[in-house]
């Protein structure tokens, strides 16, 4: 099995153990429980945590009895985190896991079965869950995956693994490597770059590499401890919940719970649509090629779709209802569209679908209309795609039940992630307004942990988290747009510096440079403080990483200029903008290299 | 050719017109004479044009023993950055089709070659645009280029001849030394007659075959690691350490890379000779200092990369009066010599990095400095820079060893990490080196000291970080910078583990 590509410390004979274990939810609870009793021995081998342990363990009891009287006082929760004070790293808080050995102890047995339930195992529940078991709570973690109208489903582990950014990804590098043939071949390799790519040979390596890092997963919540339950949840009272699994309906309860159950595309309402398109949960195991293919929708998962469709030789068109890529930088999301228009996907602006029917080939049409001139158009394709958006998942959740209130269909939290129910937080892609993104949902999911069950004080920061498209060309931005930076700052405060610049490789295989762009938009006067970056490029995401972190170390204008570039790297143009856009001087470049 | 020409004469007349109108008002020729057109001397000599300065820009290349000569634009254009990095995207391209074929392109990867010839030529081509691109850039920006080798007569006079012609001169207030430097050949029977060095390599007419690289700074370790993507057998012969100056552990981990690939290195070994064999090929002898066994081989080309030279000889620097060290100019923190009107920037200074975007800055600084009133002088700390190795590697700021050095081993923390890049996994390609580590102080909000990274694209990566470091990174926010995922370059943003806990680097899990 792949897993050998781990390169893990997992012995073989460890993997063969737990093997078994896999196979019988019941061994594996009692495995557990046994373990449990073990650390819980254990930890009184140590003087002083266990003592502040059974002090924090009285106090959550008398709040959890307390709360059955008042629900709203949600800022509580932190507060006594906080008197708790575990012992924790002075200057790094993810230090605190290593440094000190957890303590586990019996706690709270004879209320709830659990300390902690998170509903939802993908990236914000799963970071979650080991986190809270790494600071000492007895933890268990629902995940079940209902199909999609097609039949699709997949392993733990959630969207980002199984439906989102690793099979994006390489899709994405699948459709750069085509690319890469051609280039190949014009730095003087002797290959033939008449090529196609086989389909199910991607789709099965991509579901295969899938598949591992399902089981890698699995491997790791045993052994991190985390008890395990494939159930789909729904609350009883805002202490219990009863999870439907195969074997027939289990009650647990536990003192706190937190709701990351993600969410999932939508579909629009239109005739045929569950019928026959498909969406992003079911592209990556697609069992046959999706051809010529409508992408109904131009956030960044349309345009990621159709851009390794086209680069894998298909013919994707983008559907467009209004504007490219809602909430980032227009002008930036402009130059996206414009790349993908110039490698041959057309965009249909301003339109939206009004059926899909199956034809007797097979094929399907699409009905649409332009919303502007009210003309209506239709085609034919292979498969219709639908990027409308995505919703939270909290139909299942029965969260009147437990008495949370929700925003459309997600959930409003506070600044520590709470619901408006003080035992019921909320992290990852199911909460109201906040970036819907994997290291945000996985950080956001430790942080809470550490403040419910390690006397952390830390709270998530959601502000300038730096995201990446990967369409052909990439595009990637951290801090805010110029739309933005106008809007809070006025034009006349801030200053925007620009470039398109030459990557040294494009110039042998003649690759467009047309859209090869960036800019920093900045404050204006002083030191010129960076408010945002925006790179459209090879390789955006690892070029604007560090980036991040500068900004949030307090980017000036007057350092990036200062710091010496990498030569020759497409990353070192940022060190050389020069130009405003104020200036109204022309911002391509005439020289290279001097 | 003849607009070339055309530039050349209405430069000459340009000359005559502006030194007529500037009669009488200055006592020299040029505001600035600058010395070398490479990085430092080009970007010196324009930032002074557009400052209003007068400037002389000359630039000479000397033919290599092997008869390799090229354009203006210097080292970096013509045989080092540009060409290095394009032959290491072939190299990078070849590994690519195998990749194809792994994510289920129907491309035959069985026995795939390059076309040395081809890429050469591609190469080339792109090289004399660039040349031509920056001689219309210096029309552009009005600094007179003279395609001479100028040497001074005293400090304030250059002399100089165009194409064997009759002997000239030229006097400037200022003048700036720029003229970089050259590969070293060893002092060997047969090195020069029949040894090449990269000024050879990314022109050279023939495939290089099976290749002795000598040395294992970054010159040869890049040589060395392209030549084994396109499919050559490189070995390379290291007398003492590779990248000698760079963080140890980090060359250690570039070189077991490199070994995994199939590049022979023969450690502390030195060439004794190079001898042609009746078959035209080359047999050197070499001698293990360690064991001092005396063994040879055969090879197709014998690549010297033991080390550069700065170009004083031809500059009659003593008719100046500036001062050498070995074959360098010092220079202090206003990249002054001890002529205060000469300077020097670029490869030929002493002890600063040899690098293309140092040379363009620190050559900016200056002229801005001599011509518009700035203060601002050239930081040299915490350059970054990235070895094109096939897993590249990229740092900023301190090594290991020097900050241990400098802070000592109880104040140092080092944060480390094994990773493994998501588009690897389908090709299974090996993850053993991808390897990431932060040297920070051990107190406070542990200000970061030196960051560094082996894995692709690293000089894309450490951009960033770069100027984050400037911006005063700590630890801290490190870890709360919210990462980019899929990419390698987050990686950063999740190392936990320090050295000092003595708990295994290696991830166990993705993804969450």
């Amino acid at each position: 099995m792949s897993l050998t590509l781990w390169n893990s410390r997992f012995s073989v004979t460890f993997v063969r153990q737990y093997a078994t274990i896999f196979t019988s939810g019941s061994v594996a609870t009692s495995i557990l429980q046994n373990k449990f009793t073990n650390s819980s021995i254990l930890s009184f081998h140590n003087n002083d945590k266990p003592r502040q342990r059974t002090l924090y363990t009285m106090q959550s009891n008398r709040q959890g009895k307390s709360q059955m009287t008042d629900t709203t006082d949600s800022a509580n929760i932190g507060g006594i985190g906080a008197a708790a004070a575990a012992p924790q790293h002075p200057h790094c808080d993810r230090q605190t896991m290593y440094d000190h050995q957890p303590n586990r102890q019996q706690s709270s047995r004879g209320t709830y079965d659990y300390d902690l339930v998170v509903i939802g195992g993908g990236s914000a529940g799963l970071a979650c869950a080991k986190e809270a078991v790494q600071n000492g709570a007895r933890v268990a973690c629902l995940d079940y995956v209902k199909p999609t109208p097609i039949g699709t489903k997949w392993g733990v582990g959630g969207t980002c693994v199984n439906v989102g950014c690793i099979p994006k990804k390489l899709m994405h590098q699948a459709s750069l490597l085509g690319e890469a043939v051609h280039e190949a071949a014009a730095y003087g390799w002797n290959v033939d770059d008449k090529i196609k790519p086989d389909w199910s040979k991607l789709v099965s390596s991509v579901q295969n590499h899938i598949k591992s890092v399902n089981w890698v997963t699995r491997v790791d919540l045993r052994d991190k401890k985390v008890e395990y339950i494939n159930g789909l949840g729904s609350f009883v009272d805002r202490h219990t919940m009863v999870a439907k699994l195969k074997s027939g309906d289990r009650t647990i309860t536990a003192q706190t719970f937190v709701i990351a159950v993600g969410g999932r595309p939508r579909y629009p309402d239109i005739p045929g649509a569950v019928e026959y398109g498909i969406t992003s949960d079911d592209l990556f195991s697609l069992d046959h090629e999706p051809g010529k293919t409508l992408v109904v929708g131009a956030g960044y998962i349309g345009l990621e779709c159709a851009g390794f469709l086209k680069g894998l030789g298909y013919e994707p068109t983008v559907m467009v209802r209004s504007i490219v890529l809602r909430g980032f930088d227009q002008q930036m999301a402009e130059l996206v569209a414009s790349s993908m228009d110039e490698r041959g996907i057309p965009f249909l602006r301003k339109t939206v679908p009004l059926s899909v029917t199956k034809q007797d080939n097979g094929k399907l049409l699409v009905k649409y209309k332009n919303t502007e001139t009210g003309e209506e158009g239709e085609d034919t394709y292979d498969t219709v795609l639908w990027a409308v958006g995505r919703k939270g998942l909290v139909e299942d959740l029965n969260l009147s039940n437990a008495g949370v209130t929700t925003f459309k269909d997600k959930i409003q939290v506070d600044t520590k992630e709470a619901t408006n129910v003080a035992n019921i937080f909320a992290v990852g892609d199911i909460i109201y307004g906040k970036p819907e993104l994997t290291p945000v949902a996985v950080l956001a999911g430790r942080l809470l942990a550490r403040r419910l069950y390690g006397g952390s004080n830390q709270r998530m920061d959601y502000s300038d988290v730096a995201t990446t498209v990967f369409t052909p060309l990439e595009y990637a931005c951290v801090g805010l747009s110029e739309e933005d930076a106008v809007k809070q700052h006025g034009a006349d405060g801030v200053e925007v510096f620009h470039g398109y610049y030459k990557p040294t490789e494009f110039f042998i295989p003649q690759k467009s440079v047309r859209y090869c762009y960036l800019k920093a938009v900045a404050e204006r006067t002083g030191d010129q403080r960076v408010y945002g970056l925006h790179y459209l490029g090879p390789v955006a995401g690892e070029v604007i990483q560090g980036f991040a972190a500068a900004l949030k170390s307090g980017l000036t204008i007057n350092t990036l200029i200062n710091t010496v570039g990498i030569h020759p790297t497409t990353a070192e143009e940022f060190t050389r903008l020069s130009i405003t856009k104020r200036s109204g001087l022309d911002p391509t470049p005439a020289s290279c290299c001097s | 050719m003849s607009l070339w020409k055309l530039l050349q004469v209405s430069s000459a007349i340009r000359s005559i017109a502006r030194s007529a109108s500037y009669l009488g008002k200055v006592k020299y020729d040029y505001d600035l004479v600058v010395l070398g057109g490479g990085s430092a001397g080009l970007a010196c000599a324009k930032e002074a044009v557009d400052n209003g300065a007068r400037v002389l820009c000359f630039d000479y290349v000397k033919p290599t023993p092997v008869g390799t000569k090229w354009g203006l634009g210097g080292t970096c254009v013509n045989v080092g950055c540009i060409p290095k990095k394009l032959m290491h995207q072939a190299s990078l391209l070849g590994e690519a089709v195998h990749e194809a074929v792994a994510y289920g392109w129907n491309v035959n990867d069985q026995n795939i070659k390059p076309d040395w010839q081809k890429l050469v030529k591609s190469v080339q081509n792109h090289i004399k645009s660039v040349n031509w691109v920056t001689r219309v850039d210096l029309r552009d920006k009005k600094v007179e280029y003279v395609n001479s080798m100028g040497a001074f007569v005293d400090p304030h006079t250059i002399e100089y001849s165009v194409k064997g012609g009759p002997k000239q001169q030229a006097t400037a207030e200022y003048v700036v030394v720029a003229v970089g430097g050259r590969p070293r050949y060893p002092p060997i029977l047969g090195a020069t007659e029949f040894g090449i060095t990269s000024d050879d390599i990314f022109s050279y007419d023939r495939e290089p075959g099976r290749t002795l690289v000598v040395g294992a700074g970054y010159v040869g370790l890049e040589c060395a690691c392209f030549l084994k993507g396109l499919g050559y057998d490189p070995t390379v012969m290291v007398r003492s350490i590779v990248l000698r100056g760079f963080d140890r552990q980090m060359s250690e981990l570039l070189e077991a890379m490199m070994s995994e690939r199939g590049v022979q290195f023969l450690h502390t070994t030195i060439p004794s000779s190079v001898e042609r064999q009746g078959d035209g090929r080359l047999l050197v002898k070499y001698r293990n200092t360690t064991t001092e066994k005396e063994d040879s081989d055969v090879f197709d080309t014998v690549l010297w990369a033991i080390g550069r030279k700065g170009l004083i000889e031809d500059l009659n620097l003593p008719a100046a009066g500036v001062e050498t060290k070995n074959d360098k100019i010092v220079v202090d923190s206003k990249e002054a010599t001890n002529v205060p009107h000469i300077f020097a920037v670029g490869d030929i200074i002493h002890g600063r990095p040899e690098l293309s975007p140092v040379a363009i800055l620190s050559g900016r600084l200056l002229a801005r400095r001599l011509f518009a009133g700035s203060k601002q002088l050239m930081d040299y700390a915490d350059v970054a820079t990235t070895v094109f190795t096939p897993l590249e590697y990229s740092c900023v700021g301190m090594s290991e060893e020097m900050a241990i050095q400098t802070h000592g081993p109880d104040n140092i923390e080092v944060f480390h990490g094994y990773y493994k890049p998501t588009e690897f996994f389908i090709p299974r390609k090996s993850v053993r080196h991808c390897y990431l580590k932060a040297v920070a102080e051990i107190t406070g909000d542990q200000k970061i000291l030196g960051l560094h990274y082996i894995g692709p694209v690293a000089g894309e990566v450490i951009q960033g970080f770069a100027a984050a470091l400037k911006s005063g990174l700590t630890v801290k926010t490190l870890l709360n910078t919210v990462g980019i995922h899929p990419t390698t370059a987050e990686e950063f943003t999740r190392l936990s583990i320090t050295k000092r806990s003595g708990r295994d680097p290696t991830p166990a899990s993705c993804c969450s």
